[in-house]
């Protein structure tokens, strides 16, 4: 049945305010991106291709290079633990946390452990989980979600975060300075972070040859969270594995630029594991809990190059359906074309629910110019669409195309049609009882038919002998 | 997109007339015949051709694209250049045939996507004719949008430049230029909010710069700009490159 997708249907309900905030937001990020990568780089795409063939490589090897992490780590005096599922994560995390007797915790972010919906669960097993990244500090005061993998309040602007922070107590005074907000959000988190007993932070790349991982913030807030407590949990995805560290150099040139428009992110944290002799602090316990949650199964499917994604939004950013829809409209942990792609698939048994993500696309090919590690996501979205079909997924957006294919595939037949297409030029056809139909014509004017007239003129030179 | 392979160049093409110059543009093929003639090409319009299966293949029912797209191949047969005034049905040929190819590779599927030519990058890169001799009467003011389909071809580049090239052309920028039209073909169906607000977003870029034509390698993205523009009461002026080079020959 063809009716209004529920992108579509999101982005017509959005509040004009958010859009115009998504659309600032994600605009700007392009223009950085662009001016900062092409300034360093002459052939930035040389680069590009090269991440992807380290990840490719990577993902090619995953088990072996997950050994030899394993393997690095350990050495290195970290606790290494494999979850296979969402729920095995969360319980590994919590019996950690048991183990050590925390109530009380502080976590950067981390996609990973917005995937397996952390938060709620700790803060029913009651321990206290406070989000010290400033975005992600107001997505938990707001209970909303972030719709953004790099600016998880890409949505707000500062009057919504003025208003959040008078609500829930962290002034008593409405500013909407951004400054101030910063400032106010500062002194809420720096006593939040002595009380922490624990930290949990994620990890953007782990070398297997060192077992050293790499973690980036521009807040510094990670750092923040691991000098003060005795536990660091990091959660990680096993894509993130890469085969050395001087591969960090690949990667995290194209990061920040591709994130940012930053040459490197502020802070760029490498973690070699518990804090030895020799230092005043860090955590005595580091655990690593490698995250499966579906990849080992996207890993065998048709849409593998996925696990190239290094997180950095680039293709959020560019897309000109997310701009008009936000994240939230793709109604996952990741939004954008990466989600479109991603969620579906990495939630399998989600697939028939998800299924119109892919389908959120002009395809038109930005997300790929702009992807540090090259991902052909264009190509991963129409191999989803003939995965959905090929299903029988019911879908709002599937138009039949059998009686096309006959049109098509009958030269005859299409003849005729394109001549006999001249009578829409009488027609009051904006009046015919097809909803998208209207809805097509309502917003646009459609060129007069000129059916067949280019084969009449083809064959009218051909029989003169002009050709 | 995917790296094209070496295509050969001949004297002597197909012409796959694109199903919406077909249905609407008649006036687009005529001037790709004209201007390949005018560069000494003898240009064949095979006339069981029909679509390149396209909207089947975006909707996702590869079964009926798959159809369409042996037919197109069986008509296309042999070894001529075949030359498209689209940047997207061509990116269909060599590129999405490809995709919806790769468990079960086809031998004509994949001499159709070797032989394929977007028409301005054919003139540029495959006949190397790198300058345009045209030229129009008064200044005129080109916007040039590239079409999503070109993106990681030849042809953005190869229509940018002979466009430059033409006497009293100017082709001014315009924003956020790498931003898509909208139309998406059946996107534009079943997404008609947001395709619509991508169009008129386009326009707004487009429109600040005043320009006097806006030109575009596909007359898809022309239709949907067009259409938007003449219902929001801000008709632009647009034709397809071909017709730019066809035009400044006169």
């Amino acid at each position: 049945m063809i009716g209004i997708q529920p992108i579509d249907q999101y982005a017509r309900d959005i509040s004009d305010e958010k859009q115009a905030s998504v659309i600032d937001g994600s605009s700007k990020g392009t223009d950085k991106r662009y001016t900062v990568l092409h300034k360093d780089y002459p052939d930035p795409d040389a680069l590009r291709k090269l991440a992807a063939s380290i990840k490719d490589h990577t993902l090619h090897y995953l088990q072996d290079y997950l050994a030899k992490a394993e393997q690095s780590l350990t050495a290195n005096g970290v606790n290494v633990h494999y979850a296979a599922t969402d729920e095995d994560a969360r319980q590994t995390i919590l019996s950690i946390l048991r183990s050590h007797e925390v109530t009380q915790l502080t976590k950067s972010k981390s996609m990973a452990a917005e995937e397996i919906h952390l938060n709620p669960f700790l803060l029913e097993n009651g321990v206290e989980c406070l989000e010290s990244d400033l975005g992600e500090f107001i997505i938990q005061l707001d209970g909303d979600e972030p719709s953004h993998i790099v600016k998880p309040i890409i949505h707000l602007n500062r009057r919504d975060i003025a208003k959040t922070f008078l609500r829930e107590g962290i002034t008593d005074q409405y500013n909407d300075d951004p400054e101030t907000i910063t400032r106010q959000a500062r002194v809420h988190l720096r006593q939040k972070y002595m009380q922490a007993q624990a930290c949990i932070t994620g990890a953007n790349f782990v070398c297997a040859d060192t077992g050293r991982f790499a973690l980036v913030t521009n807040e510094g807030n990670s750092r923040f969270g691991m000098a003060p407590v005795p536990v660091h949990i990091a959660l990680i995805g096993i894509e993130k594995i890469i085969p050395e560290e001087k591969d960090l150099a690949v990667f995290l040139n194209l990061l920040g630029r591709s994130a940012t428009g930053q040459q490197l992110t502020v802070y760029t944290e490498f973690i070699t594991g518990p804090r030895s002799k020799n230092q005043p602090d860090g955590p005595e316990h580091v655990h690593v809990v490698f995250l499966d949650n579906g990849r080992t199964d996207v890993l065998a499917s048709n849409c593998k190059e996925i696990l190239r994604c290094i997180r950095c939004g680039a293709c959020q950013n560019v897309c000109p359906v997310y701009r008009q829809a936000s994240g939230h409209a793709y109604r996952s942990t990741y939004g954008g074309p990466v989600g479109a792609v991603l969620s579906p698939i990495l939630f399998g048994s989600r697939f028939p629910e998800l299924a119109d993500l892919p389908k959120a696309s002009s395809l038109c090919g930005a997300c790929n110019e702009v992807c540090p590690v090259d991902i052909p996501i264009p190509d991963l979205l129409l191999r989803l669409r003939d995965k959905a079909k090929r299903e029988s997924i019911p879908s709002a957006g599937a138009i039949p195309m059998s009686p096309f294919a006959t049109l098509a595939t009958s030269p005859s037949l299409w003849r005729t049609a394109m001549t006999m297409s001249k009578a829409m030029n009488h027609l009051p056809i904006q009046v015919a009882p097809i909803k998208p139909l209207q809805d097509w014509l309502g917003q646009r004017t459609l060129p007069d038919s000129h059916g067949g007239d280019f084969r009449k003129w083809m064959k009218t030179r051909k029989e003169k002998g002009q050709v | 997109m995917a790296t094209q392979l070496q295509r050969p160049t001949d004297k002597r093409v197909l012409l796959m007339g694109t199903c919406l110059c077909d249905a609407f543009y008649d006036d687009t093929a005529k001037a790709t015949v004209e201007v390949l003639e005018h560069l000494g090409v003898s240009v064949e319009f095979p006339d069981n051709q029909t679509c390149c299966g396209q909207p089947a293949f975006n909707s996702g029912d590869w079964a009926a694209s798959r159809k369409v797209a042996r037919h197109c191949a069986r008509v296309f047969a042999g070894d001529l250049p075949v030359i498209v005034p689209s940047g997207s049905c061509a990116a269909m040929n060599f590129h999405g045939n490809i995709l919806q190819f790769e468990e079960n590779p086809d031998k004509a599927i994949d001499s159709l996507a070797n032989r394929t030519w977007e028409v301005m990058d054919f003139i540029y890169n495959g006949l190397g004719i790198k300058k345009w001799t045209g030229k129009f009467e008064s200044p005129t003011r080109i916007a040039f949008h590239r079409s999503c389909h070109s993106r990681g071809t030849g042809s953005g580049e190869a229509t940018l430049k002979l466009l430059e090239s033409i006497g009293n052309v100017t082709v001014t920028p315009f924003g956020q230029d790498e931003q898509c039209c909208g139309f998406g073909g059946t996107f534009s169906v079943t997404f008609p909010h947001i395709s619509g607000r991508m169009g008129s977003l386009k326009l707004d870029n487009i429109l600040e710069t005043e320009p006097d034509i806006l030109v575009s390698g596909d007359m898809s993205c022309l239709m949907h700009l067009s259409g938007l523009a003449i219902t929001q009461g801000r008709p632009v002026k647009h034709l397809h490159a071909i017709q730019i080079l066809r035009n400044s020959l006169s």
